[in-house]
């Protein structure tokens, strides 16, 4: 695995995110219109949400986020360029380009969104330095989960519609510990109370990781 | 374990265990416990087939894995048609539980991790079967619901395996409290009529698939003859 073409293919996928401008705008309107609708949905008089529900419906709007802007990440891919990249760079290369461009993409989002959704419907989490690293876990392991079953969907016929049940059994031990460790930093718990549900979470992401790395060369093929 | 498909003593012993099951289960003497009283006999057929089930699905991963290694296309109707005959077993485990979790938890449903853990399994597979429906090409079908296979596989460890015994359960076996053995749960009568039980479902599962795959076989010696004689 080369480091130089990682970079070189991140920067392409900068570079092309950036060209094409409706993408990345797009998504952050789909989170403001999803988090205005909850917002209209609950008829919130000033009066403040309970934390679970706040929690939960949190993390589902990050959840639909994530399916939905991963799930371009080869899905939209021309057949041309699949071709081209298959000279240049090993499949290792290029998954890895792929979850960390994506990591980086989630980063933003779930950022943008806990920002945006604290304005609009306040933010009762106590115990930010959990929180944040909660944060991060989950943004790596939609990530990585969500890459490769992008690139199963984008072999298959309907792959918006497989996107989603593919994707989302798979992604529910992952996001049952980011719920129960935010839950854990809402509620202003001590981080110690948080660790053993942060190192389960990174050691499932880990696994997926591997995982995804050994079997991208057999979906990698057959394209 | 393709060759046993055409061997028939595993399937006379199947039948065998399977009567020594439902016969030896409804009469073997069972301690008498609060709550579960005689419903523990369920043990035989809930939990063993929810054991067979588990083993079923093992046997689809290998052969899953078996295709990435030697793309042939006997291993990957062998994984599909296990993994769909592991959904049926989660079916039936489903539908025995529920009946159990009536009659000593108080409701049809219960939000339990294993429940819920499993249902996911269940949608996983499901998922499987849709992504194989989707596909036309049967090579790119075959590695890439192979590869579905394996992943889901290995996030589902975590989901069955795992996560119950960090969470409180209603289960045996789980928040710190201990499966067999310990609190004597499964007293030795009851053993002796619950391994030979799982084993007895497992070949059910097993004379199941191999029809299921012959049937398959001859249908494609079939579609063979046939375009054999348009030309």
């Amino acid at each position: 695995m080369n480091l130089k073409t990682i970079t070189v293919l991140i920067s392409k996928e900068f570079t092309i995110e950036l060209r094409q401008k409706y993408a990345l705008g797009g998504m952050i309107l789909y989170l403001v219109s999803s988090i205005f609708i909850v917002f209209m949905a609950l008829n919130l008089n000033n009066a403040s949400i309970h934390p679970v529900i706040w929690n939960a419906i949190l993390w589902i709007i990050l959840l639909f986020t994530a399916a939905n802007s991963i799930a371009k990440s080869f899905i939209q891919e021309k057949k041309g360029i699949l071709l081209y990249y298959y000279i240049i760079a090993t499949p290792g290369e290029i998954l890895f380009s792929k979850m960390i461009y994506n990591f980086l993409l989630m980063m933003f989002l779930i950022m943008a969104g806990v920002l945006i959704y604290s304005i609009v419907l306040g933010n009762p989490v106590q115990n930010m330095q959990v929180f944040s690293i909660c944060v991060l876990l989950a943004a790596l392991g939609f990530s990585s989960t969500f890459t490769l079953i992008s690139s199963i969907a984008s072999k298959a016929s309907n792959s918006s519609t497989l996107m989603a049940i593919l994707g989302f059994p798979i992604i529910l031990p992952i996001l049952l510990m980011v719920l129960k460790v935010s839950k854990n930093a809402i509620d202003g718990l001590p981080n110690s109370n948080s660790f053993n549900e942060l190192l389960t979470l990174l050691a499932v992401v880990i696994i997926t990781i591997t995982t995804s790395l050994l079997l991208f060369p057999y979906l990698w093929k057959s394209s | 374990m393709i060759r046993l498909i055409n061997k028939s003593w595993w399937k006379y012993l199947g039948i065998i265990l399977v009567y020594y099951t439902i016969i030896a289960g409804f009469l073997v003497h069972a301690p008498r416990l609060a709550i579960l009283h005689e419903s523990i006999r369920n043990l035989f057929f809930h939990v063993s087939i929810w054991f067979a089930m588990v083993i079923l699905l093992i046997i689809s991963v290998t052969y899953s894995i078996k295709y990435l290694i030697n793309p042939k296309a006997i291993f990957d109707n062998m994984a599909s048609e296990f993994a769909k005959t592991g959904i049926v077993f989660g079916l039936i485990g489903v539908v025995t539980g529920s009946i159990w979790a009536r009659f000593t938890w108080g409701s049809w449903w219960v939000n339990d991790p294993k429940l819920n853990a499993t249902t996911i399994a269940l949608l996983i597979y499901l998922a499987y079967l849709v992504l194989r429906l989707s596909m036309e090409n049967e090579d790119q079908r075959a590695r890439i619901s192979a590869v579905y296979n394996i992943f889901a596989f290995t996030a589902m460890i975590p989901l069955i395996f795992i996560l119950p015994r960090l969470t409180d359960s209603l289960h045996p076996g789980s928040g710190g409290n201990p499966g067999f053995n310990v609190y004597d749960d499964v007293d030795n009568n009851l053993r002796k009529v619950f391994y030979p039980s799982i084993i007895a479902w497992t070949i059910m599962g097993f004379w199941l698939t191999s029809i299921r795959i012959r049937i398959k076989n001859v249908k494609e010696k079939i579609f063979e003859l046939e375009s054999k004689n348009l030309f």
